[in-house]
């Protein structure tokens, strides 16, 4: 008899505990993460969530007492899709926060539903500077083409480049960097000979590098998504830009780490400006880097998996500041002004535009331990996005 | 001047290579085979996976990538494409993009989405100066290759018992079939040899194209745009043809870049206004 009542009793005890847990999960936050996962920039969207990935395994999936779910969804790099996601993310699956976003169109498409659910979106990826101004609720980790692309207009301007060609794929990001480089670069007294825009779908670099070559500048200047820009860099190569003396600076873009390594010594001495590179000597990204390899089979972590781990960051960062209130307007209250160190760096939340403040690197493509390395050799501390200090 | 006309000339030969494969489907066979670009991507990716997973030098990766897409084009002609002969264009059409749809996911899933490289020996790489003509090696070599093949897939088609046997079976199945010609068995080699082309073409491709999972899409209007100028009932049509729209597409690109993309294009219309059915058409067809 007394065992019966004490096994009843167990059970009893049993039971409450397992009421328990489900009390304390039911406070679940969930992120809807909104990619390419497949399409032409699915390597984008496997580099922002493996590194949203890796931070959670880093910090764990509790903050202020909540648990964190995230819920990766594709869009295959289209935005009508982004957007239906996003509604449904929203209304159907109850996700409190939205995150990602690979390219500026997709950033854009969200931004209405955003506004309207007060729903806070983390940009992770996509660098148009005009994307945050489209929502009062769109902050972001990655970093801005006119941010990055005008320390290199003040590196040549002061590294004795006179006569510069800019060569640019013709849409909205490539414009942007075209536009902040020539600005900067010709406020500090150099020279742009010519202006090439390269149509996105474009087969063949020949007769824009034959133009660049026969225009005879001191260095040529490069926006290409990363993906054409390997193939740009091995053309660059055999059409012996190098050796008849033009050097190749570009945004850190075409030097992408996920893809530098197998582009092999063409890709050598290009000196590009960006905000991450593997090679960041700091110990927040030594163990960043480590615990990514570790995760994610060996993968190299480039910029767009640092824009998906600091977006993670944020987002954790600001719940702790909310004690876990996620609605939008206490949420984003607690973005503004945020910083941390990110394995890229010091980097803060511009309380006036939510867009990120950090500093950009110059680096140059060297071998180290038989790996290719962007190897950073000058620091521009804190700059903001030129492009909406600008327009103030 | 001389340098853009090479690039020019280089640049058309490739996109002959990757393209005169269709021109023997789709115009020898009359079968519309928009997955023309599957196969071509199957070669490259057969050389990148030869090169970088194994060490294997370029020059062995070009035939083994002929052979591959060859056999894959053997297999799927006997189990698919064969069913289809006789059925409407409407059906290739909607069947063959299918295929390219399941070759970019299957391809993304296996490969990842990333763009491939290659890394050629360095006797290919570089340029070297001929008479103040920068003469770029791998564009050379392209031209080479695709000079003498060309040339072999024109003797094939007009000089040997093969060509005249496949001739016959496209023009009247089934009279061709009446005179003992094996006909499933011809279209069968023929496809297998159209696709092995497309997948020397991807393989060539590679290293100047460049090679990810979107490529059967983002390459097929080119193939379509070569085979539709150079009419599909001979090999020299769009030779020539694929000549004409490298050049002009280089050219345009490096004298006017501002309108340079729309030049082959442009062209195409000219082209199709004048000759409706293409350079060489025979007849009305």
């Amino acid at each position: 008899m007394l065992n019966r009542r004490m096994l009843i009793a167990a059970a009893g005890v049993a039971l409450s505990c397992l009421a328990a847990i489900p009390a304390a999960a039911q406070e679940t936050i969930k992120i809807g993460l909104i990619l390419p996962m497949t399409g032409p920039f699915a390597s984008t969207g496997r580099q922002v969530s493996a590194g949203a990935k890796t931070f959670m395994v880093m910090k764990g999936d509790t903050v202020a007492g909540k648990k964190i779910e995230l819920v990766i969804r594709d869009d295959a790099g289209t935005a009508d899709q982004t957007r239906r996601i996003a509604q449904e993310l929203v209304v159907n699956d109850g996700a409190k926060v939205l995150a990602g976003f690979g390219l500026t169109p997709l950033a854009m498409a969200v931004a209405p539903v955003a506004t309207q659910a007060k729903i806070p979106s983390v940009v992770m990826a996509a660098g148009t500077a005009s994307i945050t101004k489209a929502s009062e609720y769109i902050t972001r980790t990655s970093g801005t083409l006119p941010q990055y692309s005008l320390p290199v207009g003040t590196w040549a301007a002061a590294n004795k480049i006179k006569k510069v060609v800019t060569l640019v794929s013709d849409y909205g990001p490539g414009i942007d960097a075209e536009k902040w480089f020539t600005k900067e670069f010709k406020a500090k007294g150099g020279e742009i000979v010519e202006a090439v825009r390269v149509p996105l779908a474009n087969p063949d670099f020949a007769p824009f590098l034959q133009r660049v070559r026969d225009a005879k500048p001191d260095a040529v200047f490069v926006f290409l998504p990363s993906g054409a820009g390997s193939l740009f860099m091995k053309q660059f190569a055999d059409r012996g830009l190098a050796d008849a003396g033009i050097k190749l600076i570009a945004t850190g873009d075409v030097t992408d780490d996920d893809i530098l390594n197998s582009m092999g010594k063409p890709a050598i001495g290009t000196i590009t400006g960006h905000f991450y590179a593997t090679a960041h000597d700091s110990p927040e990204n030594k163990a960043y880097v480590a615990a990514f390899k570790k995760a994610n089979a060996d993968m190299r972590p480039n910029f767009m998996s640092v824009g998906g781990f600091d977006g993670m960051a944020l987002i954790y960062a600001a719940l702790e500041k909310t004690k876990g209130d996620v609605t939008g307007p206490a949420f984003m209250a607690a973005v503004k002004g945020l910083s941390w160190t990110s394995p890229r760096g010091p980097v803060s939340i511009d309380p006036e535009t939510r867009d990120i403040i950090q500093n950009i690197y110059m680096r140059e493509v060297k071998d180290v331990n038989g790996e290719l390395q962007n190897v950073e050799f000058q620091t521009f501390k804190d700059l903001k996005d030129p492009e909406k200090a600008d327009a103030k | 001047m001389l340098t853009i006309l090479f690039d020019g000339i280089a640049y058309g030969m490739l996109l002959f290579i990757l393209a005169c494969g269709l021109t023997v489907t789709l115009g020898l066979m009359n079968f519309i085979n928009l997955a023309h670009g599957a196969f071509a991507m199957a070669g490259g990716y057969v050389t990148v996976v030869m090169m970088n997973r194994y060490g294997i030098s370029f020059y062995w990766c070009l035939p083994a990538a002929f052979i591959v897409s060859a056999l894959i084009g053997l297999v799927l002609e006997r189990t698919l494409y064969q069913w289809l002969y006789q059925a409407p264009h409407l059906d290739q059409v909607l069947f063959s993009i299918g295929i390219v749809f399941m070759a970019i996911a299957a391809t993304d899933y296996f490969m990842g989405g990333q763009q491939q490289l290659i890394n050629l020996p360095p006797e290919l790489s570089g340029r070297m100066d001929v008479f103040g003509v920068g003469v770029g090696r791998y564009r050379l070599f392209t031209i080479i290759v695709c000079a003498a093949l060309a040339l072999a897939l024109q003797l094939i088609l007009s000089k040997t018992r093969f060509g005249s046997r496949l001739r016959a079976a496209v023009d009247d199945r089934r009279v061709a079939m009446g005179l003992g010609i094996n006909v499933p068995l011809v279209f069968a080699l023929t496809f297998a040899f159209g696709s092995g082309l497309a997948g020397l073409g991807g393989a060539m491709g590679a290293e100047i194209l460049g090679l990810d999972p979107n490529f059967p899409l983002k390459f097929m209007i080119y193939f379509l745009i070569v085979v539709s100028v150079g009419g599909t009932s001979t090999v020299s049509g769009p030779f020539l043809a694929a000549l004409l729209l490298g050049i002009a597409d280089v050219a345009g690109k490096y004298y006017v870049p501002a309108i340079g993309p729309f030049v082959i294009y442009a062209l195409m219309i000219v082209m199709l206004i004048v000759r409706p059915n293409g350079l060489f058409s025979r007849g009305g067809r």
